[in-house]
């Protein structure tokens, strides 16, 4: 491997605490997906993005940085990648999937507070994430109250912190505050760059956006097969990295995945027996390195076929329609395609509910997951309702609520063994 | 054939050994540290065909042993239909977790509920408790059954009720009545929990907890109804995981003399 260390001095890491970081996410890494049995040749892509994804690609970002190209780290679906891109921008994920210096958190936030933000002051305080530091501007977005709080004290620790603001309804009003958000947000972007957003630009980015969802649906249609040609882990691999990868290599490389995956189902090969159980995971995100409730799903013979989720079909199962004349004509449509995201904060929220028995149907899952972090309100809540409407339409659930730390692996485990009990036995 | 069933719970070890249909060995100890010392302990000398293993310890015994393993849900869902035909939920508190199993006309899991991960409410919170306020557990069902009223313990995190339990005997509230307002707390958490699950048929009040009649007695009148445990309620899952060892389907299961294992009926 090259050496980043100077790259990584630069942008201020602790670099000892970067490489305690590094060293448990490889094993992590090799213990969860490198040990998995006959896994795709495609994803050795993956396998290399992962290896490199403080490493290379952090490269990548300050060489285009050098060029006067903008990153812009955000921590939520609902900053569109479209915008970013029209200003020549360079969109990322930011780190919030790790249980990592939670202790410094926790002394400028709430113990009860979600693992996830919980993990973005972690990541942000210790120095490890290099994704915000390259950052030229950070995005926050007020979604629940936990975020919207936490930005307010995240603004102090990061040189620019740009928050939008969220509608918490599907109203119409709620969607002209939407497009004012996101005009507003054109505007800082222009700002920060020195470029305009003209009608090409838009509509190039809206092209390449959507080829990268046109990609994760490819293989969404895939995973519908039995035997699945793709484990849930590898899966949730891909569509975590959506978040960090230069756009075009992405598409390219699921686009290669899926062909190959097109062979598997033709030939009737899987990564699983035909017949295993198969599993809708639904719920809170799965930033990287979170991969505890698929790991354990797939170490207990199921597996999983689609994640209802942000990181998932929740975050790229719709496209932006790209018609058009204007820009104005092209942030509607940008506008039209966030609103319809069915995220928890928004009540009510009955699509989420409708999507997930889609999902249980068209991937012939036997059953669903629902998946809460520890002290997320919108999900947990929902998570109750949804159960007994699901059950009533004997779709098996299991709800878990879980944090990020290893700890309640066992009990974990016990549930979803006792739930694929449930499921072979029906 | 002899068929061997044993849980391996967080606190107590349980082993069951079958011989066709009678209970030809039953026995248990308590967990240590060396788990799989202590489960050789356990079955230093004794025969059998085959063997399952249940409970917290499954999976590192049954590597150790290359068995089959089920979950403590499974195998008490199997074991307390064996001793008990009638039943339709099954409620076991053990160690460090409380479940509700409901089951359906084909004896399968129909749905099943867990607390939350802490010890909250299970066995382990009532030697905390009874601790706390200097009582072995016989006695400390014992005093909470004499108590006349009690004081609500809102916190059921373990560390959380025991400094509630401190306040309380600070502020001179008598040793009993703690004893009965704990006691109160996991009833109305248990029942909580089992009104999760559709009630439908009898209930089976099975783990270690179920030894505490008081507690039987709490739960039964806070549901309104009948509660049915059985005289030895911590082998039940051992009896389900022998089941699963000799690989039918459920059936009747006695004891060697042909006694049916007794159940009793606590009335809400």
């Amino acid at each position: 491997m090259p050496d980043y260390r100077k790259i990584w001095l630069d942008l201020g890491l602790d670099l000892e605490a970067h490489d305690t970081l590094l060293s448990v996410l490889g094993k992590a890494y090799q213990d969860i997906f490198l040990t998995q049995n006959n896994r795709p040749e495609g994803m050795k892509y993956f396998d290399f993005v992962m290896s490199e994804v403080h490493g290379l690609r952090i490269q990548e970002l300050v060489s285009a940085k050098s060029q006067g190209r903008k990153v812009v780290g955000s921590y939520c679906v609902f900053v569109p990648e479209e915008l970013v891109l029209a200003v020549d921008g360079i969109s990322v994920g930011l780190c919030a999937g790790a249980e990592f210096n939670f202790e410094a958190a926790e002394e400028l936030l709430p113990r009860t507070i979600c693992p996830l933000i919980k993990s973005a002051f972690g990541f942000k305080l210790g120095h490890v994430c290099p994704y915000i530091e390259v950052s030229d501007l950070v995005v926050g977005e007020n979604t629940c109250d936990g975020k919207k709080k936490a930005y307010e004290i995240l603004s102090s620790l990061v040189k620019d912190l740009y928050v939008i603001d969220l509608p918490q309804t599907k109203s119409e009003a709620a969607k002209m505050l939407l497009k004012s958000e996101y005009l507003r947000f054109c505007s800082k972007l222009e700002e920060i760059t020195g470029v305009r957003i003209t009608f090409d630009r838009l509509k190039n980015a809206i092209d390449l956006v959507n080829a990268k969802r046109k990609a994760l649906k490819r293989l969404c249609e895939l995973r519908k097969a039995d035997p699945a040609p793709i484990s849930g882990l590898d899966a949730l691999l891909v569509n975590q990295v959506f978040f960090y990868d230069d756009p075009v290599r992405f598409t390219n490389s699921v686009n290669t995945l899926c062909d190959e995956l097109e062979k598997r189902v033709k030939n009737g090969q899987g990564v699983f027996e035909k017949k295993t159980p198969r599993i809708v995971i639904s719920g809170c995100p799965m930033a990287v390195p979170n991969w505890k409730v698929p790991f354990l799903v797939e170490s207990t013979g199921a597996v999983v076929v689609g994640e209802e989720s942000c990181v998932g079909e929740r975050g790229a199962r719709h496209l932006t329609d790209n018609r058009g004349t204007t820009v104005e004509n092209l942030i509607d449509n940008i506008v039209d395609r966030y609103f319809k995201i069915d995220c928890a904060i928004f009540s009510p929220n009955p699509s989420r509910l409708e999507h997930i028995k889609e999902m249980v149907t068209q991937y012939n899952a036997q059953g669903v997951i629902h998946y809460a972090l520890q002290f997320c309100e919108p999900y947990l809540i929902e998570s109750g309702p949804f159960e007994k409407e699901l059950e009533r339409s004997s779709i098996p659930v299991l709800r878990l609520e879980t944090g990020y730390s290893q700890e309640d692996a066992g009990q974990l485990k016990t549930r979803i063994e006792a739930f694929v009990e449930r499921l072979k036995s029906r | 054939m002899k068929a061997a069933g044993l849980d391996v719970g967080s606190r107590t070890l349980k082993l069951v050994i079958l011989n066709g249909n009678r209970i030809i060995w039953a026995a248990k100890s308590l967990s240590s540290f060396d788990q799989l010392g202590s489960v050789l302990n356990l079955l230093n000398g004794l025969e059998y065909d085959r063997i399952t293993v249940t409970g917290y310890g499954r999976h590192l015994v049954s590597a150790h042993l290359g068995c089959s393993a089920i979950s403590e849900i499974k195998a008490f869902a199997i074991g307390s239909k064996a001793i008990f035909p009638e039943c339709g939920v099954v409620l076991d508190i053990g160690g460090q977790d409380t479940k509700v199993i409901s089951l359906g006309e084909k004896n399968e899991i129909k749905k099943f509920e867990m607390n939350d991960k802490c010890a909250a409410g299970t066995g382990r919170f009532l030697e905390i408790m009874a601790n706390a306020l200097n009582y072995s557990l016989d006695e400390f069902a014992v005093a909470a059954s004499s108590a006349s009223k009690s004081e609500k313990i809102n916190n059921m995190c373990t560390v959380f009720a025991e400094s509630e339990v401190i306040s309380l005997i600070a502020k001179g509230a008598k040793r009993e009545e703690i004893a009965l307002s704990i006691h109160e707390a996991i009833a109305s958490r248990s029942v909580a929990l089992l009104k999760r699950v559709e009630l439908k048929g009898e209930i089976l009040f099975a783990g270690g907890v179920a030894l505490n009649r008081f507690l039987c007695n709490l739960i039964a009148r806070e549901l309104k109804r009948t509660v049915h445990v059985p005289a030895d309620p911590q082998i039940v899952g051992a009896i389900g995981a022998a089941i699963h060892a000799s690989g039918s389907e459920i059936f009747r299961v006695l004891w060697h003399d042909g006694k049916e294992v007794e159940v009793k009926a606590v009335h809400g």
